[in-house]
């Protein structure tokens, strides 16, 4: 993994959707292994933020600088309902490549141990639950071998052992010389971890009822 | 940062494509049946003359063939981009173009190629002459590929919208008329024995321009439609 003292710095950072800023300019360096929370209420931008990162939306204003490119985990768990757990691992370790050059039949079957979908991996995409579907979509995080990762909500939908199980993934990654950025809207954080944090404000003008 | 080769990642998404088309065969058939329907309609609404259906019998399965391969257009890249798997694929790193014509590949192989082998069935049902019969699949196994790729740019521009339906059939078919006259034509002249490689000649040359020039827009269309 390629160890960059920086991974990701953000100047000004802003987004305007029809006319109006989605939120209030941004700022913020990200050092390899270090993890970045970004907290606000709901609507507040945190996911334009993350998509903007990830570089699926053009910034408005401000500049991002990343010298390579980040592992995105949306809302979207980029399953397929119907295929299996399995192939739909299979096929994203194939499309996307694995860390190893040669993965053999071993490291899905371990992807699928380690995110605990062993007993559902024969299972179709329709049949697993909002939690399991996290999980599978986070199964990404275990062959990728981007250095940024950037995570929306990751801990929604997961039960303890699935937060914890998270927790270690994130961990293992950040000491090997990783960083994250990580939105939350509060109630579930990371425990255990030294962070940063970034507190959003939507840009949007309160609405002030009728005008008079 | 490793990033799959292109010839891997354009095998994987084939591979997968062809996996979800024989999970979903129900939603395939359907363009299928519809094209077997119309024919079979054509000759009980305008009455069932031998001499009528032979002459409007080029027309009539290319209209339909083009009717059929716009219903499975829509779902061309709308379940991808409705449960993420269209944007982890741009952030792939993998050229967007390489990802459309994968998509449209498969498309063809599994919704237009079944219309090029079901024509001489479609051809002896409308009384088509046996002079035309050739001509024909081979004008449909030019035609086609080439609806699908034109059709993937109206697809591409038209799925971040709930029901872009009607809009992408309004959007493609413009774009279909000249292989539709070119195709009838080159069978009409065929049936009456007159030569038909030049209209053959120009839908192949159709072919090649959109093969080149399609997955650019369908990407550029992806990028806007992800935006």
């Amino acid at each position: 993994m390629p160890i960059n003292s920086h991974m990701l710095s953000i100047s000004g950072l802003s987004f305007e959707r029809y006319f109006e800023r989605v939120f209030e300019p941004v700022s913020f360096d990200l050092a390899a292994g270090s993890l970045l929370l970004v907290t606000g209420a709901n609507g507040c931008g945190k996911t334009t933020l993350l998509r903007l990162l990830a570089g699926l939306l053009e910034p408005s204003e401000g500049e991002i600088h990343c010298p390579q490119q980040a592992l995105y985990a949306g809302h979207n768990p980029a399953i397929k309902d119907d295929l299996s757990v399995e192939e739909n691992i299979r096929f994203w370790m194939r499309f996307m490549g694995t860390r190893k050059s040669n993965p053999g039949n071993g490291l899905c079957q371990q992807i699928i141990e380690e995110i605990g979908l062993a007993p559902v991996a024969l299972q179709e995409g329709r049949t697993l639950s909002a939690g399991q579907r996290k999980r599978c979509s986070l199964a990404r995080l275990l062959f990728c071998d981007e250095a940024l990762w950037l995570l929306d909500e990751p801990y929604s939908n997961l039960d303890h052992e699935g937060i914890v199980m998270l927790d270690r993934i994130l961990r293992a990654h950040l000491d090997a010389g990783g960083a994250c950025v990580m939105t939350t809207h509060g109630s579930l954080r990371p425990e255990g971890f030294d962070l940063q944090e970034c507190h959003m404000q939507s840009g949007r003008h309160h609405y002030a009822g009728a005008a008079a | 940062m490793s990033r799959q080769s292109a010839p891997t990642a354009f095998a994987a998404l084939l591979r997968r494509d062809f996996l979800l088309a024989y999970r979903r065969r129900a939603e395939l058939l359907q363009p299928l049946v519809f094209l077997l329907v119309v024919i079979t309609l054509f000759p009980l609404g305008v009455g069932p003359s031998p001499k009528l259906l032979a002459n409007i019998a080029p027309g009539v399965i290319w209209i339909a063939a083009l009717l059929a391969s716009v219903l499975s257009l829509d779902s061309l890249f709308r379940s991808d981009y409705e449960d993420g798997t269209l944007e982890q694929m741009v952030l792939s790193g993998q050229s967007l173009a390489l990802i459309a014509l994968a998509r449209t590949v498969a498309h063809w192989l599994v919704a237009g190629l079944p219309i090029v082998l079901l024509s001489p069935l479609l051809a002896m049902w409308m009384n088509l002459p046996d002079a035309g019969v050739p001509v024909l699949i081979k004008s449909l196994a030019i035609g086609t590929p080439v609806l699908s790729l034109i059709g993937a740019i109206g697809g591409a521009l038209t799925v971040s919208l709930k029901r872009g339906g009607q809009l992408l059939s309004l959007l493609v078919f413009p774009l279909y008329i000249p292989l539709l006259i070119l195709a009838t034509s080159a069978v009409s002249a065929a049936v009456v024995e007159l030569p038909y490689t030049g209209q053959l000649g120009l839908m192949f040359s159709g072919l090649i321009g959109a093969l080149t020039l399609a997955p650019f827009a369908t990407a550029a269309a992806l990028k806007l439609s992800l935006s």
